[in-house]
């Protein structure tokens, strides 16, 4: 696999990506922003969609947030909440914990978790799957 | 394999880059020892972190220890360097022959994705798995083989904590270097930033990886769920983060005090021996008052600072410091800082010199900046010989309310009007004046780890040596120019007033008299206010030589009393509160000045801390000075 071959994966629209922001148009979506502790989800969207965000160039969030993990697909879950507005949160993601503020987990769009077959594939293969 | 390897001459470098939190320095320290060296980057704030290791053939190797990223996508001016020096294209640095990309073993997923990204550098690129040991006794599967295979990438397991843990790593860097030797040079750079979509794809790359390559774990670290469940609940979590700051503070304050006295007392000491062993003269003066006293008073610090960066080592390592960000993120946004901030700010509260240096654990470069520019706010333990001496000289000692002694609530007053003036300069810092930059406050909270004692030891003593090294340069000198304004001219001989009146400081505290009226100081404060640059608590010192209380510079409780009385007798009340106030704001400290100076590797930030704590200091005593006048205190 040559990694020099990898920018035409995004350079042609991919059409899972394109289809990707459709599902999230589902009755339960809603922001990461909005969950409460305890409450596990999969991520659907990551991005404001061109919309502006109050501390960040929304593509600047949109990759951060990508590169710490909160990728669609993933798997989330509210683990605690700050003691003053219940904020920041701590995340885990996946199999991993991720700190950040509820500014910033409102660029994350996320849909109830569904248990995943019990052939052991992860979360996000399911996601792929899904989408494929 | 070629043993002697004649080919390759120059020592092969090689740069160690990988997650935050991935055991990276760890593994620096496993390969160099104490063969480490701490500076600043060319022109940057940025730590600079070399050491050099020998291999098993005898090939000397220089490594360096790049700050962490998650991405080459530099977001921060850490991550610039990291991205730089990975690309070749940073100015002073040598291009890496080698990129060793340091991986957390249990936690794959994102650095996989950093793998694919550095691969696109085109230079020779190995992964070390580090921490296989427990990634092992989790039991967590990695097919090394099949890992190397699919990423095109070397992989070494290394586990840095265990004697030997580094020993595939030493073996391949041979093989690697003997190839280098023979090479041309690296392949073509095909890097670019990548955009969300890019990102999207090297995860998804990284996911079919991991699925082929890793099997997950069959003992999950139940442990970092059920120490989260306690240290990140909201009440029960900030309780123990403030038992255990309370604690740390306390052992600042209090621990380093014996060792401090004796460092005093031993460099007092010496300066007594070398005035016993000498004839008087410009000379001796120097070497006591100018250099002894200098040097005696940058070690007298290192108690302090030994103290101060074991605990945060200690909290750094086991994982808490994340935690303790997420814990106080919300309190400390509220005045524009960043969770990580907190540390810094209260260790000021012993002395503000260890607590800037600890202004390292920000990442954000403007969150680093307003904090140090605040520090020096918070009440630091220099304060208070002068507070105590102006308090007991004129508040009266009396109970307020039944229980509260009036000294007391005055002390905590000015406390209070520190850590207040802190937060509202670094609210008008954050967002007023770099307003609309707001840092996201995101981060991983890694799986807690047992803190590595040699790991502590070499970190601990990495960043003493930092200190006296770089901020000791500095201080010292501007000691020996303090010492020579107190100093020249002599007193003319058969002189009655105080030799410092005659003195150069003396001069300019006349001088500057006019301008020091309306906050009501007279000249002795004004010439007193200027040794008390070196330390604040030098200027009790110095209104003693002034009001020539207990002969040359002398010390000692009974002078404290005596002087207590000549100040109660000749200073008013309005003065005296005045003078509080000063001292609450005033950058009275060259040492403090000396490190921000280093810190921030720029004489921008040691210039602009004074100028805005000393209008502070002149507004705070104006206004201090004019309302108690106006109560009939003048």
């Amino acid at each position: 696999m040559h990694l020099s071959s990898r920018p035409a994966v995004s350079d042609a629209p991919a059409p899972d990506q394109d289809a990707l922001p459709a599902p999230a148009l589902t009755a339960d979506a809603r922001p990461l922003s909005r969950a409460a502790k305890g409450e596990v989800g999969r991520v659907i969207r990551v991005g404001l969609d061109g919309a502006p965000h109050d501390s960040l160039d929304p593509d600047e969030l949109e990759r951060r947030l990508l590169e710490i993990g909160f990728v669609e697909g993933a798997r989330v879950e509210i683990l605690h909440e700050g003691l003053f507005g219940r904020d920041p949160i701590a995340v885990k993601v996946d199999d991993m914990r991720v700190a950040l503020r509820r500014r910033e987990a409102e660029a994350i769009l996320i849909t109830a978790w569904q248990q995943p077959d019990a052939s052991g594939a992860t979360p996000r293969a399911v996601a792929e799957d899904r989408r494929s | 394999m070629n043993a002697i390897a004649p080919v390759l001459q120059t020592a092969p470098r090689i740069a160690l880059v990988g997650n935050p939190n991935c055991g990276k320095t760890a593994l620096f320290n496993a390969l160099t020892g104490s063969r480490q060296k701490v500076a600043n980057y060319a022109g940057v704030t940025v730590e600079r972190k070399e050491g050099s290791f020998t291999t098993p053939e005898g090939r000397r190797v220089q490594v360096l220890d790049l700050p962490g990223t998650y991405s080459l996508r530099a977001r921060s001016p850490d991550e610039e360097v990291t991205r730089d020096v990975v690309l070749g294209r940073f100015k002073g640095e040598a291009e890496p022959d080698l990129l060793v990309c340091v991986a957390d073993a249990t936690n794959l997923r994102l650095v996989l994705r950093l793998v694919l990204e550095l691969k696109q550098v085109g230079r020779p690129l190995l992964l070390a798995l580090n921490m296989f040991d427990i990634a092992r006794h989790r039991g967590i599967e990695i097919d090394i083989g099949r890992l190397s295979a699919e990423l095109g990438v070397p992989v070494v397991p290394t586990v840095a904590v265990r004697k030997a843990g580094t020993a595939d790593l030493l073996k391949h860097i041979d093989t690697v270097a003997v190839e280098l030797a023979g090479a041309a040079s690296a392949g073509a750079n095909t890097w670019h930033e990548p955009s969300a979509e890019e990102v999207r794809a090297t995860h998804r790359e990284a996911d079919r990886i991991i699925k082929l390559a890793v099997r997950p774990p069959t003992k999950p670290d139940t442990w970092t769920t059920r120490l989260d469940a306690v240290l990140l609940n909201p009440v029960a979590g900030l309780l123990i983060l403030l038992t255990v700051l309370f604690f740390m503070f306390q052992a600042v304050f209090t621990w380093a005090q014996p060792a401090m006295d004796g460092i005093k007392a031993g460099f007092d000491a010496l300066a007594a021996w070398i005035n016993g062993a000498m004839p008087d003269g410009i000379l001796r003066s120097l070497i006591t008052d100018g250099v002894i006293a200098g040097v005696g008073s940058i070690i007298v610090f290192l108690p302090q600072i030994v103290i101060l960066f074991t605990f945060i080592i200690l909290l750094e390592d086991f994982g808490y410091m994340p935690r303790a960000a997420f814990l106080m993120d919300k309190i400390m946004g509220g005045a524009g800082l960043h969770g990580r901030a907190f540390i810094p700010l209260l260790s000021s509260f012993a002395c503000a010199i260890p607590g800037i240096m600890a202004t390292r654990v920000i990442d954000n470069r403007r969150d680093r900046l307003a904090t140090i520019m605040v520090a020096p706010l918070m009440t630091c333990s220099a304060r208070i010989p002068v507070y105590t001496l102006i308090i007991s000289a004129f508040v009266p000692d009396r109970t307020v309310g039944g229980v509260f002694s009036l000294q007391g609530l005055v002390m905590f007053g000015l406390y209070a009007a520190g850590i207040l003036s802190a937060l509202l300069v670094a609210f008008v810092m954050r967002r007023l004046v770099w307003r609309g930059t707001v840092e996201p406050f995101l981060m991983e909270l890694p799986a807690y780890k047992v803190p590595d004692v040699k790991n502590l030891v070499m970190g601990v003593w990495t960043r003493a040596k930092a200190f006296l090294q770089r901020a000791g340069t500095t201080i010292l000198s501007i000691m020996i120019l303090i010492w020579f304004l107190s100093s020249f001219p002599g007193a003319p001989a058969g002189a009655t007033d105080p030799a410092i009146d005659y003195s150069i400081a003396g001069m300019v505290g006349h001088w500057l008299q006019p301008l020091v009226a309306p906050i009501g100081f007279n000249w002795q404060i004004t010439v007193a206010l200027i040794p008390g640059m070196a330390a604040r608590e030098v200027a009790v010192a110095a209104l003693g030589t002034v009001y020539a209380v207990g002969g040359a510079g002398g010390g000692g409780e009974e002078n404290v009393t005596a002087l207590m009385d000549t100040l109660g007798h000749s200073w008013s009340l309005a003065t005296a509160l005045s003078l509080l106030a000063w001292y609450v704001f005033a950058p009275q400290c060259a040492s403090t000045l000396g490190v921000v100076r280093r810190e921030t590797n720029s004489l921008k930030w040691p210039l602009i801390m004074f100028g805005y704590m000393l209008t502070l200091a002149y507004l705070a005593s104006f206004a201090t000075y004019h309302i108690a006048a106006s109560l009939g205190w003048a």
